[in-house]
């Protein structure tokens, strides 16, 4: 049965319900009017979006409802759901002036979804383009896509920035192309001197034109130049990748004719292009403009270069005064040491007859400079004074809490409502649990004796023995009563068995366990208490049990900072240091436990097992701060994350101690994988009852 | 019942096998085999541990038994089992074994792929005592001054399976193996996979550029190995494209992202 159209009152209705629930100054009456034409599937389909849209940004739920007829225009409904969610999408990544312009782009987005548009997106070819110049090599160099439109593509020396989107071949795998070619020729600018050397200045060749009119022209020529001597640069080491390049840009403009030859030189330099770039100056003729223009931007190169290059210094002064001071060679104050080698591809250092070996941090800083100034500057090859090489005394890096350093991982979200990932949306921080009581883990087996007996002899009975097969067709040994029978046979004129050896199998239960303690606030109390205990009780069973095991417990506050805490490592012993933190295992914030869920997984994944298990002990539901992830939200999510573990050979297994949570549980976890607890030591027993399930 | 020992026939290697020294792990080498001390070899795979050692036992004169180490190796395979031939139970020595017996060469490449406790075998042949046991026999066989042991491992590996016990390493002399540097590397593409200089410099680039990706999506660099097995299709009339892409970048990865990547720089150089 197709139902009939909302009628304009309808839709205003249920408009103000979804996306002027809290201020209602403005009327859904005209978009309202706008949706009357559409079928009632289309109707309800923009509704949806727009009270999903409206859940992450009320303006996005706006402008989807109002530009929802012009968009039904063009799009189809399986593009119409494209649509929305890249808005979304965008909003995530870029915030909501990104997310309207996608949305208003309503042409740009139906001619990129039919691959009508040649445009070729910065997203797409990051990864592989990141790759790529790092095997390049050379200083590391990160990528970075400039949003606006029209931009060209440039570098300071340590990030190449392209624009989000290329357009211009009439291709899209050219416009991909396109990419590669300019993140090239800006690799090249930094690792063929675009920004001077010891010997030549840049800022001082540049001054001349400097705050005049013609400086933007100068800066054009230089450019274009640079483009000829750097090409020349990369065909002798990388042909094929020149061929790339001139491939793409055809002929040279005449105007560059004369210049060529000079500037292709394998010996050109930096000061050949400047003395070009007098010449051509001294014309009136702009820059002729390349199919790979790239910007030069002198003054922001130059600051971090010079900031790089104190920093290199420093680090490799610190080194050779550190290897100086040690290894029985103090050497006079006056000795340097002679680089070896220095043509860019590696350095090494001499003292004396001796190479010396520097550690990776003064190597890289050694390579980088060299990259910089051509040379290693004489100053940074003899001591720099007292103190040794700390490869810790860096500058950068804050430590131990979140909000100061970078999240240590990003991972997605599932957002049912989209039923879609939001990208990189929870930032992961992992830090150890600071240790407590050394002694509470003691008490607690003091308390708990008789039961820790029950439990250890449960668990050696599980445990995989090396056993020996006998009768075997083959094996390490031979199975004398194996041999002595055939013996006997062969004598009798029977026929001889060929099973005679005996070969030894290990019951591997090859077997990793992942525990993921709820520390979220509410577990404040006996809870806690219960956790605790249940993790010393774990503990002694796995010990005698054998099997890798790790801890880990989560909180955190908002999907910026979702903490994870390490109590014991795969790699670690049930010693006291992991005593005193299970000691330490405290009420913290609150429980987002999809993000926690992925980690983990991540982290179990890496162990060389084959089961894999993930066992949650939890007090309640997912919950976060705000009304976002409480209820169904995290419950999804969550689900999701137990979907994905799964798919990758994880099992999961929940205990709880919420006696309400029955249902969510079997949604989350399915019907037979969670237990809900009322005593903390039933605990040791199950996890017996989930491995007996596994391995047999 | 008649008991027989079968001991396999070693022979030495007849030919020289083409090796380029790159240090003094030569001297190294014949110097450890004077003081019958033990030796470790530790390097990325594909860097020449394998044909060094042969090159060695071809200089020494002596016979080289290789033993690719795996982890159900047992103790058995190593030093040998009874077998039932016809009506008789017969002894044969295994590989270890009757490398003992005969002062050859013991290569066991791969160390860390055994079981922990096969490796405890080697260790009265790693020391002072230099002695096998074979105890099925109740049998201590001396190493005479010819025998020499040699291990090989991979400490690129980052599992934490993959690591050598300390009670084994520290009976051995150890030298590090790397890739040589560019120069001398295309010297060996050239000389082993049979082709002109500039293909091998080729090669040797595009080696150097995958090594940039270590720790960024390749687990290892590619090898002078693969390097030589790209130069030898080269060789073969395969086109340099399609014999990179083949020997090089297939053989380093599966995943789709990095392949892209090892294809641009295989098209870099090429």
């Amino acid at each position: 049965m197709t139902q009939r159209r909302l009628f304009g009152d309808e839709l205003g209705q249920r408009l103000d319900e979804v996306l002027f629930a809290s201020h209602s100054h403005r009327s859904a009456t005209r978009i309202a009017e706008g949706l009357e034409d559409l079928n009632r599937d289309q109707q309800e389909r923009v509704l949806h979006w727009a009270n999903v849209a409206a859940g992450t940004y009320a303006e996005i739920g706006y402008q989807i409802a109002t530009l929802a007829p012009q968009a039904f225009a063009v799009l189809d409904d399986a593009g119409f759901d494209a649509w929305a969610l890249a808005g979304l999408d965008a909003f995530d990544r870029q915030g909501g002036r990104a997310a309207m312009e996608l949305l208003r782009d309503l042409d740009g987005f139906r001619a990129t979804r039919a691959g009508a548009l040649p445009v070729a997106k910065f997203s797409e070819v990051e990864t592989r383009l990141a790759r790529f110049i790092q095997g390049l090599s050379g200083r590391p160099l990160s990528l970075s896509a400039d949003p606006d439109a029209g931009a060209t593509a440039w570098t300071d020396s340590e990030t190449i920035h392209l624009p989000a989107r290329l357009a211009s071949l009439p291709h899209s795998e050219a416009n991909r192309g396109l990419y590669k070619v300019l993140a090239v020729i800006l690799w090249a600018q930094t690792r063929y001197g675009t920004f001077g050397s010891a010997l030549i200045d840049l800022h001082a060749a540049l001054a001349p034109w400097l705050d005049t009119v013609d400086y933007p022209r100068a800066l054009r020529w230089l450019s274009a130049l640079e483009a000829v001597r750097l090409e020349a640069r990369i065909a002798a080491e990388l042909p094929g990748l020149a061929a790339e390049i001139a491939a793409l840009r055809g002929p040279w403009p005449i105007v560059l004719d004369p210049m060529v030859v000079r500037l292709s030189s394998l010996d050109a330099t930096l000061a050949d292009t400047l003395a070009v770039l007098s010449g051509c100056m001294a014309g009136s003729e702009d820059a002729p403009l390349l199919p790979h223009q790239v910007r030069i931007d002198p003054a922001a190169a130059l600051r971090v270069r010079a900031a790089r290059i104190a920093h290199d210094k420093q680090v490799l002064s610190r080194a050779i005064n550190a290897l100086k001071g040690s290894g029985g060679r103090p050497g006079p104050r006056d000795e340097t040491m002679a680089p070896l080698a220095a043509d860019g591809a590696a350095v090494e250092f001499s003292l004396g007859d001796e190479a010396l070996a520097l550690p990776p941090e003064a190597r890289a800083a050694a390579q980088s400079l060299l990259q910089d100034l051509g040379e290693v500057p004489p100053e940074c090859l003899v001591p720099a004074g007292p103190g040794a090489w700390q490869p810790t005394e860096r500058s950068d890096g804050g430590e131990g809490v979140a909000g100061q350093r970078e999240p240590d991982r990003r991972y997605d979200e599932w957002d049912y409502r989209r039923k879609a990932y939001r990208k990189d949306w929870c930032h992961l921080y992992e830090a150890d649990v600071a240790p407590g009581d050394a002694d509470y883990v003691a008490e607690v087996k003091r308390r708990h004796a008789g039961l820790i007996r029950q439990i250890r002899r449960r668990f050696e009975m599980l445990r995989g023995e090396d056993r020996m097969l006998g009768r075997q067709a083959e094996g390490e040994e031979l199975d004398l009563d194996a041999a002595v029978d055939a013996i006997a046979d062969c004598n009798s004129g029977m026929e001889t068995s060929e099973r005679l050896f005996r070969r030894r199998t290990r019951n591997e239960r090859s077997l990793a366990a992942m525990f993921m303690v709820d520390m979220s606030g509410s577990t404040k109390g006996w809870v806690n208490d219960a956790e605790r205990e249940s993790l010393v009780m774990l503990c002694e069973a796995l010990e005698s049990l054998g099997d890798a095991y790790a801890i880990y417990g989560f909180s955190g506050w908002t999907r910026t900072r979702s903490d994870i805490y390490r109590i014991k490592r795969f790699d670690e012993a049930y010693g006291t240091m992991v005593q005193a933190r299970i000691a330490a295992v405290a009420a913290k914030d609150y429980t987002r436990m999809g993000v926690a869920t992925r980690h983990l997984t991540q982290l179990l994944l890496r162990q060389p097992a084959r089961h894999r298990l993930l066992v949650t002990l939890s007090d309640g539901r997912p919950d976060d701060y705000g009304d976002e992830y409480r209820g169904h939200y995290g419950i999804e999510d969550t689900r999701r994350a137990l979907q994905e573990a799964r798919q990758k050979g994880v099992r999961s297994y929940c205990i709880t101690i919420d006696r309400q949570g029955a249902d969510y549980l079997a949604h989350m976890y399915g019907a037979s994988h969670y237990s809900v607890l009322h005593d903390v030591k039933k605990l040791p027993l199950k996890i017996a009852d989930i491995y007996r399930r596994l391995v047999s | 019942m008649k008991i027989e020992t079968v001991a396999p026939q070693l022979a030495t290697i007849a030919e020289e096998p083409y090796y380029q020294a790159i240090g003094d792990e030569t001297a190294l080498f014949e110097a450890a085999y004077a003081r019958r001390l033990p030796l470790l070899l530790k390097g990325p795979t594909g860097c020449g541990k394998t044909r060094f050692v042969e090159y060695m036992a071809w200089r020494l004169k002596r016979p080289l038994v290789t033993v690719a180490c795996h982890d159900d190796l047992t103790t058995a395979d190593l030093v040998g089992r009874y077998l039932i031939v016809g009506n008789q139970t017969t002894w044969v020595d295994g590989p270890l074994t009757a490398a003992v017996r005969a002062g050859a060469i013991c290569y066991l490449d791969e160390i860390v792929e055994a079981r922990k406790d096969t490796i405890v075998v080697i260790h009265p042949l790693a020391d002072a005592r230099r002695m096998l046991a074979v105890d099925k026999r109740g049998e201590m066989v001396m190493a005479p001054a010819s025998f020499m042991l040699v291990v090989s491992y991979n400490p690129g590996y980052q599992s934490v399976l993959k690591e050598i016990k300390p009670s084994t390493r520290q009976r051995f002399v150890a030298v590090d193996f790397d890739y040589p540097e560019a120069a001398v590397e295309a010297g060996i593409v050239a000389t082993e996979g049979k082709v002109d200089v500039d293909t091998a410099r080729r090669l040797v680039k595009l080696g150097e550029l995958t090594r940039n990706l270590k720790g960024a999506g390749l687990d290892e660099g590619a090898s002078t190995r693969l390097l030589v097995h790209a130069a030898q299709l080269i060789g073969a009339g395969i086109a340099p494209h399609a014999a990179c892409t083949a020997a090089v970048a297939r053989a380093l990865s599966d995943d789709p992202d990095m392949n892209g990547t090892l294809d641009d720089l295989v098209r870099a150089v090429f």
